[in-house]
């Protein structure tokens, strides 16, 4: 990895930059130089750390170890106002701006140039339309933030670090919320930014962008910084390939599958989150007894909405689920009425979602069965069943400890998934819906969650399971299905095709006819 | 010209009612603008009244006893703001807790202190504020319409009445048109938009708190210097809630909490006034339906009848930088 | 921002720290007795002889107990679904009203089924007053906090106005209504054990505590040992993981809200129909919130909560005692005393977590000799 013979410093050199959160190593001795006045990428699967390590740079949270240099020099960042005197500027995956506050108000935000805002303001409202003029960045000074469209409230953003005289600007995922149309003005805009010197690092994971806009890119993995190219004399697949890395692909023992019925459909689904954005744009898919079909896709692309949908958590706007050929009307689809239909639901999120933490082991097990029979037959619980049936679980599954008593919070993560993966297998569905199985889940639990995966399908379940990790989706799947942007891109078996291949579905690179 | 006479009279009683109702008011905008949820104006307005009879009656000095009323009740807003900025409390609880221990404080060291059940002796004319006449009052009050509005209405209040008409513009002013303004009405929304540009949480919302302290504090002072020279315990008789009423009714804006402070100081006036009459048609007025009708009209708001009263979005949530 | 806290062990988490919060507020307390120039432990002494030096005393003490574990179950069930109910004082108010109109009117019932019969009364109009600002948080968005707050002012106003122009006796000054008949009354103890020859005197402590006794277990079977209570904690500590799990948030509020209401109306009985034996105004005077204190000391738990409001107890009826011994300490001091149990266990209860923290942590690194 050599940087650019020329005089002049690297804009932002970062060395050696370590940073754990308790057991999670985010950012491991990483090291970064960003020549002045060009676009730079940095893509990386979630959970790469390049979040961690773009706050790292903005004061945000102080590294472990390790040294920023600005132009050369040896700087500390120790909070945001030290990082914006240095002429960083970021723009947030989620924007830091107070929505009921106009346009003029953001910007001005711990810029206003004096203790009356009248002072100021004249001289941002100038700045603001000469930025606008500049670089095709206009936005109405007194329009309220909240009421702008995603795009222009982005716009508002970068409005916000130029204001303050960036010299360098870092965008994060700045695509993941944006039209096709409002992606393409943006890139026109930073296009322009690096026409006028200024320096761009361009955060994502859509290799698409990578190619068409960047002039070099670095790419993180698992908390490493593992390559840096000129984009010029790279491509999709080899950074795909980067991406991803030489994983020892975990082998799992499994035979071929044997397809029988359909037990799960979907019909044209269309989903929106709480916000009212579509997530979800007519998806369809059959899912059949004996199969497990992985859905692969970068983290942020309807899945969650998708397994919300089919778990019966979240509405449809519009489309059908069908259970063995059967409708599933409204009034039915949710999570209890699932439930009784046979559908067992791994959520993504064992912490927000599919345990209660404060809850004992045992208490955490029985959630959402906690109306059957098992439990008690009367008006009470038992407490000896209760007990009883999560050790059980907890002997099937082997958790450990093995302590129905104990608090869910002092379970390992693997551990905590065990009791989840237990509680929803245990019951005997006849489809399983599996997010993120093992996403925080040490190597040793990943092999055992994953051989009851693959058990469950030789029983004859049908079983969707839904992934980041593409090294799961290719052990576990017998079909793939991709998603992007609410769609499904394409569909593969594991045979036919490799992680550079799913990458590009991933990216949203449309399939050429074959 | 009877009714418009009576009806000049219940209004400047209304007034002088509503005076501690926008004192407090303004206090609890000042700090749920800032995300600091205050249920506890109601035992800091005790605090003040307390403290600044307590003051007055040593010094003998209206002066001290603002003062020392103010003081009191910052004092009291701080360990609010520790308990919720610092420690992330619960800051209802926190407010409850202020509430009780106000209550049952300033009547406790009252009585110990007086041994008249909690009563401060009556304060000296010198030891309270007297009503500001303003220029030929006496005259001009004679003239039909426009001389009793002068008279009763604008002339012959005391000076804290004075500051606090002045408050709402002041207060409207500084938080539009200040830099605190803004960064205030910006943490209560967005504390992480604040923080990322570079500005400290804590120390706006440990500045909002004290402000509401300082007013707050005003709202006491003004029971005991202007209205009733002496303190007696438990005298605040709801004035707190009533207030945070008026500021959920006003959906947290400074003119409307003047102007509902103002409606709700007059129905109180009325019902005073009404105690007793016998109406055509209704019979005796009932007197409590009245007294309840701020309490009612704010609940069939938050029912979402009357438009919608949505709290500053952070308020009452503690700031974590998030992981 | 300060390093994440470590988990302290079992035995402090639930014991060790409480105590040391309650120990805080006590000591402060004391500070204030001082202040005042009276000596804290010889008041100490005074209130607890006065609370539990005689029968009469233990009578009266239980008897306010009895009002503040019904109140503070009240705030209790609340807490465990995550929700803060400020109205207890209110509900318990209209909840005796309830027991009134059933004590007044409907003496068409046999014996003590009249009795029996306000009891419900009272539970049922509590409940029935928790009901809006319960449907108002479950569907409408609007905190329980402020709605409760509104419905308690609400709630005395309705009171001054049925008291005052409507049930009042005629002919009479106070505003109370008339003596209820005396099938209508919850026995008091003393009647009771009257008639086994045993003396006790004569006190307002009255068979409503065996309720109170009977709804801790009720409610401690409820939270712990049914569906429903499942339902209440999972939607208190998790509302997503709820939704998950098959629960519904909004009717889980509404329900625990109602029942809360009801607890609060047990408050009403022992007061209106095991000593007032009449409606009266203001009969509640506070010990709603005292049930905040109570809940929080007590931990949310009915076995914390029964320790709680008798230590609320010997409070009320020893500081009153005090108030007699020494003039200086007016019963206003049991208020801040319960002020600062709320600010200590509640607001603060944290505060003391870190040094503690530290402390074990410095005791269990060193090596063993």
């Amino acid at each position: 990895m050599t940087t650019a013979a020329g005089k002049t410093p690297p804009a932002i050199e970062l060395i050696g930059i370590d940073k754990s959160f308790g057991p999670v190593h985010a950012n491991r001795n990483v090291n970064l130089a960003v020549e002045r006045g060009i676009i730079h990428g940095i893509v990386g699967e979630n959970g790469a750390g390049k979040s961690t390590l773009m706050s790292i740079l903005y004061g945000f949270y102080e590294a472990d170890a390790g040294e920023i240099r600005i132009n050369g020099k040896p700087v500390r960042i120790r909070s945001s106002r030290e990082a914006i005197s240095h002429g960083i500027g970021m723009v947030h995956q989620h924007f830091m701006l107070v929505p009921p506050l106009t346009v003029l108000e953001n910007v001005m935000l711990g810029a206003e140039g004096g203790p009356l805002l009248a002072e100021g303001a004249s001289a941002i409202r100038k700045r603001l339309d000469e930025l606008g003029r500049e670089y095709g960045l206009e936005v109405d000074p007194a329009a309220i933030v909240g009421e702008l469209s995603v795009g222009l409230q982005q716009r508002v953003e970068i409005l916000k670090a130029l204001v303050r005289g960036a010299e360098i600007l870092v965008l994060d995922e700045p695509t993941a919320v944006l039209t096709p149309a409002e992606a393409d003005q943006l890139f026109e805009m930073l296009r322009v930014l690096k026409s006028e010197n200024k320096t761009v690092i361009f955060i994502t994971h859509k290799l698409r962008e990578i190619m068409s806009l960047t002039d070099r890119v670095s790419v993180m993995r698992r908390g490493e910084m593992v390559a840096t190219f000129d984009t010029a004399k790279t491509s999709p697949p080899e950074l795909a390939d980067a991406m991803v890395g030489r994983k020892v692909i975990l082998k799992i023992d499994k035979g071929p599958a044997h397809p029988g019925r359909i037990a799960l459909e979907a019909r044209d689904l269309v989903v929106r989150d709480d916000r009212g954005v579509v997530r979800l744009d007519g998806v369809s898919f059959a899912l059949r007894e004996g199969e497990i079909l992985g859905v692969a896709g970068v983290a942020g692309n309807g899945q969650s909405e998708l397994l919300e949908a089919l778990a019966g958590i979240r509405p449809l706007s519009s489309g059908e689920i069908l259970i063995d050929g059967e409708p599933v009307p409204p009034p039915k689809r949710n999570p209890h009425m699932e439930r009784l239909l046979g559908v067992g639901h791994v959520p993504e999120d064992r912490h927000r979602v599919g345990l209660v933490m404060p809850f004992e082991a045992c208490e955490s097990a029985m959630l959402g069965f906690h109306r059957e029979r098992t439990y008690g037959k009367g008006l009470f619980y038992s407490r000896s069943a209760i007990v009883s049936d999560a050790e059980k679980k907890m002997e099937a599954f082997d958790v450990r400890p093995r302590a129905p008593l104990l608090k869910t919070a002092n379970f390992s993560g693997g551990n905590q998934q065990k009791i989840v993966l237990a509680r929803e297998i245990e019951r005997n569905p006849r489809i399983l819906l599996v997010g993120q199985p093992t996403r925080g889940v040490d190597i040793g639990a990943i092999e055992f969650i994953h051989k009851r995966i693959v058990a469950q399908r030789d029983a004859g379940k049908a079983v969707l399971l839904v992934s980041v990790e593409l090294d799961e989706i290719f052990a576990l799947s017998d079909r793939i299905i991709v998603l992007c942007g609410g769609r499904i891109t394409g569909e593969r078996r594991p045979e036919e095709t490799d992680p550079q291949d799913l990458g590009l579905l991933m990216a949203g690179v449309s399939e050429r006819a074959a | 010209m009877a009714w418009f006479d009576a009806f000049i009279v219940v209004f400047a009683s209304g007034m002088r009612l509503a005076i501690p109702l926008i004192l407090a008011c303004l206090a609890g905008l000042w700090s749920e603008r800032s995300g600091v949820v205050d249920i506890g104006l109601e035992g800091k307005i005790l605090v003040g009244a307390f403290a600044s009879a307590a003051g007055a009656t040593f010094t003998g000095s209206v002066w001290l006893g603002l003062l020392s009323g103010v003081a009191a009740t910052v004092a009291v807003s701080l360990v609010h703001g520790y308990a919720s900025i610092d420690q992330r409390a619960n800051q209802i609880v926190s407010g409850t807790a202020i509430n009780m221990v106000a209550d049952g404080m300033t009547a406790l060291i009252g009585n110990a202190i007086w041994s008249q059940g909690g009563r401060t002796p009556e304060l000296p004319r010198a030891a309270q504020f007297g009503a500001i006449d303003w220029p030929f009052a006496k005259s001009i009050g004679a003239v039909p319409v426009i001389g009793p509005i002068y008279q009763h209405l604008l002339s012959g209040h005391d000076l804290i009445t004075y500051v606090a008409f002045l408050l709402a513009p002041l207060t409207y002013w500084a938080l539009y048109s200040t830099r605190f303004g803004l960064r205030l009405r910006a943490v209560g929304e967005n504390p992480a938009a604040v923080d990322t540009a570079g500005i400290s949480v804590r120390g706006l919302r440990y500045g909002a708190v004290m402000i509401c302290g300082v007013l707050v504090g005003l709202a006491g002072v003004y029971l005991v210097l202007s209205q009733e020279a002496y303190f007696q315990p438990h005298m605040s008789a709801g004035r707190g809630f009533i207030a945070l009423a008026a500021l959920v009714f006003a959906k947290w804006r400074p003119y409307p909490a003047l102007a509902t402070c103002l409606l709700f100081g007059f129905l109180d006036a009325l019902a005073i006034r009404l105690q007793g009459v016998e109406l055509p048609v209704i019979g005796p007025v009932p007197v409590q339906a009245i007294e309840a009708l701020p309490y009612i009209l704010t609940v069939i708001l938050l029912a979402g009848f009357i438009g919608k009263a949505i709290p500053p979005r952070a308020s009452g949530i503690p700031y974590v930088k998030e992981r | 921002m300060s390093a994440p806290l470590k988990p302290l062990p079992a035995w402090a988490d639930v014991a060790l720290i409480p105590l040391i919060n309650v120990a805080a507020a006590f000591v402060i307390s004391g500070f204030v007795v001082l202040a005042i120039g009276e000596n804290p432990l010889a008041a100490l002494q005074s209130l607890i002889l006065g609370a539990l030096g005689d029968l009469g005393g233990i009578g009266y003490t239980l008897f306010y107990a009895t009002s503040f574990i019904f109140t503070g179950l009240s705030v209790a069930i609340c807490f465990h679904a995550g929700l803060f109910n400020i109205g207890t004082e209110g509900q318990a108010y209209i909840g005796g009203l309830g027991a009134a109109l059933v004590a007044l009117h409907f003496g068409f019932l046999p014996g003590y089924s009249l009795a029996i019969g306000a009891i419900i009364g009272a539970a049922i109009f509590g409940a029935a007053f928790a009901a809006i600002p319960a449907y108002l948080q479950a569907y409408r968005d609007s905190h329980i906090v402020i709605t409760t707050i509104m419905f308690n002012y609400i709630a005395s106003a309705i009171m001054g106005y049925l008291l005052v122009n409507v049930m009042r006796k005629p002919g009479q000054m106070n505003a109370e209504s008339t003596p209820f008949r005396p099938t209508a009354l919850v026995p008091q103890f003393h009647d009771l054990l009257a008639h086994f020859g045993i003396k006790w005197p004569d006190t307002p402590f009255n068979l409503s505590f065996l309720l109170a006794l009977l709804c801790c277990l009720a409610v401690w079977l409820l939270v712990w040992r049914t569906r429903f209570g499942y339902e209440i904690r999972t939607v208190g500590a998790n509302p997503t993981a709820a939704v998950y799990g098959g629960i519904s948030p909004a009717r889980v509020t509404v329900i625990t809200t109602l029942l809360s209401g009801a607890l609060a109306g047990g408050m009403a009985a022992n007061v209106i129909l095991g000593d007032q034996h009449r409606l009266i105004l203001d009969f509640v005077g506070g010990f709603g919130f005292v049930g905040i204190a109570v809940a929080l000391m007590g931990r949310a738990h009915p076995v914390g909560i029964i320790l709680a409001a008798i230590l609320f107890g010997i409070l009320y009826q020893g500081g009153a005692e005090l108030a007699f011994d020494m003039p200086k300490i007016s019963r206003d001091m049991i208020v801040v005393i319960q002020g600062l149990v709320v600010l200590f266990a509640g607001a603060l209860e944290h505060m003391f977590r870190r040094p503690v923290a530290t402390l074990l942590a410095r005791r269990t690194a060193q090596p063993p000799i």
